[in-house]
């Protein structure tokens, strides 16, 4: 029955199996040359004393391999959820050929189990294969950017991607089963898929563990800064904007955080809070600051730098930075759970299509 | 003798409708069996609860004394040959003869291959490029292969042309003669039927209105032409199948084991068409009674 599945898959599986190895050609040519550019300009910046990641000359090698690896990653599973799980079981329902397959000697609970097994795990790893390689490939870029545990980022790396191409494979073959049409499986497949990845990485990675709260002086880093509400918007002061930050009422300012790195970390959020955890008022900033009041006249460029540093260095005793973030520790334990998640999900939707068959087709 | 199929209060249902109901038929083995009945008479039913395909909803049916489909033993007892005869149409007559080889530990390679020679096909030839009728043929060899004890085939000539239709009958015919496994033969062309059956099943609208061995169903069936008469005046041995009336004569056919007395009736013997054609429109007429009354 396994040989007989992996000849039933033979044209995909060639397909598929093909582009690994037209990627694994890429890459193989491009990469040495990328890690060897990163190990001389690492050698010779160290004995310069500047190694800004700027100006690595890898970010600006192989451009459009650069931008198109990601995609490649990202889409991968997706793929293999549309291609390999979605005709998997519907294209014998609808061709009428099940009929055929389950009249043979073989169960059709044994049949299906051993469809799902080979093609599911034919699709992780060539799913794992091609994330291992990419993330071989730009493993330079990695480590200039440090940035490996970014939203987007971490999706592209480790072992997370076995764990998609599993769930995507395991909901296009259930699809298949239920829907019986590969054309309505595949849709399914596309848009479960989409939610599920953009579900687990907005709504249950942030939580699957405490992140850290660290209490930073309020000039780290880049330093704190100010927004104004403006009524066509907003203005700053060397504001860093991040999503969940605080933002002004028409009128009013408010202090916003630094921004500040995490090598590989997950930063969520820097706020800038006093020792009980309040961020000042727009009253309070204007009198501490009267300075600040020149916001309220639009059109004119900031003055008084000088004044606006002092201020800062007024707020500095009252306030500090809180920055709450995932450290780059937890980047492996992450990857499992998140992994664990979707073969998790994967294994419930091969339970469904398993019942399904024996249970809907009888 | 054993009963190959063994079906008692057998139901089958699709949301509220009965695809199959109250089916309760006994066939032993060494036959082969004429299912024949109109379109949607619950045919195909029969024939996929036999094979495992569906599960019963109401009553039991056993096959070859096991559940159908239950296990790799019972579902290597039972060839099945689906209508329109499904094959991987990317796949070639020589991977389908391997796909049955993996797929079933009772393969008959010899007599596959055989088969295959015979009939003049090409083994490389993908199955999507073959006619009807030699889909037909490949799927034939597949379900025979396995060496059933029993065979199934639903409509399996229904699309296919009088010629192919003939030689797959033919097919068929010679492999029961070889091999000896009984044979449960559907379709809604009695002519198919005559020509290889032995015993006859007429299904209608979900139930079962005759079954029994062709030569004795033809031996005690009459046709009977008349002046006008009710059916109540028949003797009571005479059971009625169809009966249809002019304002001056009467026709009936009825079943009866005794010879048939009255000499005011001319009487011919049936033909099997007439036969399962008057079981058919008897169905129908029963099913039509109560509607006429509530109209008029």
């Amino acid at each position: 029955m396994i040989r007989v599945t992996i000849r039933q898959f033979r044209t995909e599986g060639i397909v598929g199996f093909a582009l690994l190895a037209a990627l694994a050609v890429v890459l193989a040519v491009t990469g040495p040359h990328l890690a060897h550019v990163y190990d001389a300009f690492q050698s010779s910046c160290r004995a310069a004393r500047d190694c800004a990641a700027t100006t690595n000359p890898v970010l600006k090698m192989d451009q459009p391999l650069q931008s198109a690896l990601p995609f490649i990653v990202i889409l991968a599973p997706a793929l293999v959820g549309l291609f390999f799980g979605a005709p998997l079981i519907a294209r014998e329902l609808e061709a009428g050929t099940y009929r055929l397959a389950w009249t043979q000697s073989v169960t059709r609970g044994h049949w299906l189990a051993i469809k799902l097994g080979v093609i599911g795990v034919a699709a992780m790893a060539l799913c794992g294969l091609i994330t291992w390689m990419a993330n071989w490939w730009q493993s330079p870029l990695d480590a200039v950017n440090q940035n490996r545990f970014g939203v987007a980022n971490f999706s592209l790396l480790g072992i997370a991607p076995i764990g998609y191409a599993a769930f995507a494979f395991a909901l296009g073959a259930a699809a298949g089963v239920v829907l019986r049409r590969t054309v309505a499986a595949i849709a399914v497949t596309a848009v479960g898929f989409t939610a599920a990845r953009l579900a687990v990485t907005y709504w249950v990675r942030p939580h699957l563990a405490s992140p850290i709260h660290e209490s930073l002086p309020l000039s780290t880093g880049s330093g704190p800064g100010f927004l104004y509400g403006d009524s066509q918007g907003t203005m700053d002061y060397n504001a860093y904007i991040q999503s969940g930050g605080p933002t002004p009422r028409v009128g009013q300012v408010v202090l916003t955080a630094p921004q500040v790195n995490v090598p590989n970390g997950w930063a969520y959020l820097t706020t800038a809070v006093d020792e009980a955890g309040r961020a000042p008022t727009s009253h309070y900033l204007f009198q501490a600051c009267p300075v600040l009041k020149q916001f309220s006249k639009p059109q004119q460029p900031l003055q008084s730098p000088a004044a606006l540093q002092a201020c800062i260095s007024r707020l500095t005793s009252t306030f500090h930075t809180v920055l709450t973030y995932q450290p780059a520790n937890r980047f492996w334990p992450f990857q499992w759970a998140e992994m664990g998640i979707f073969l998790t999900a994967a294994l419930a939707l091969c339970g469904l299509a398993y019942w399904w068959l024996r249970r809907q087709y009888a | 003798m054993s009963a190959v199929l063994e079906a008692s209060g057998l139901g089958k249902r699709y949301g509220h409708k009965w695809a199959l109901s109250e089916c309760t038929l006994a066939i032993s083995s060494g036959k082969v069996v004429g299912l024949v009945g109109p379109n949607g008479a619950g045919k195909t039913t029969l024939l996929q609860l036999s094979v495992g395909l569906l599960r019963p909803d109401a009553g039991s049916i056993a096959v070859l004394g096991g559940h159908p489909g239950t296990g790799p033993v019972q579902l290597s007892r039972v060839g099945f040959v689906a209508p329109d005869t499904p094959t991987y149409s990317g796949l070639s007559i020589r991977d389908h003869l391997w796909l049955g080889a993996m797929m079933n530990p009772s393969w008959d390679g010899k007599l596959a291959e055989s088969r295959i020679d015979k009939l003049g096909l090409d083994p490389s030839q993908k199955a999507g490029k073959l006619s009807g009728g030699q889909r037909a043929q490949l799927a034939l060899t597949m379900a025979v292969a396995k060496r059933p004890q029993l065979l199934l085939l639903d409509e399996p000539v229904a699309s296919l042309d009088p010629l192919a239709r003939r030689e797959f009958l033919q097919g068929l015919m010679e492999v029961v003669a070889e091999h000896g496994a009984s044979v449960i033969l559907s379709s809604h062309l009695v002519g198919d039927l005559e020509r290889v059956c032995d015993y006859l099943v007429v299904l209608v609208d979900s139930r079962v209105r005759v079954a029994g061995d062709i030569d004795e169903l033809l031996a005690c069936h009459y046709l009977l032409t008349g002046p006008r008469r009710d059916h109540g005046d028949l003797p009571s041995d005479e059971h009625v199948v169809s009966e249809s009336h002019t304002d001056k004569q009467s026709t009936f056919v009825v079943r009866t084991d005794g010879p048939i007395l009255d000499p005011s009736w001319s009487v011919e013997q049936l033909d099997l068409e007439d036969l399962v054609l008057a079981y058919m429109a008897h169905a129908i007429e029963q099913d039509r009674r109560p509607k006429l009354e509530v109209h008029s």
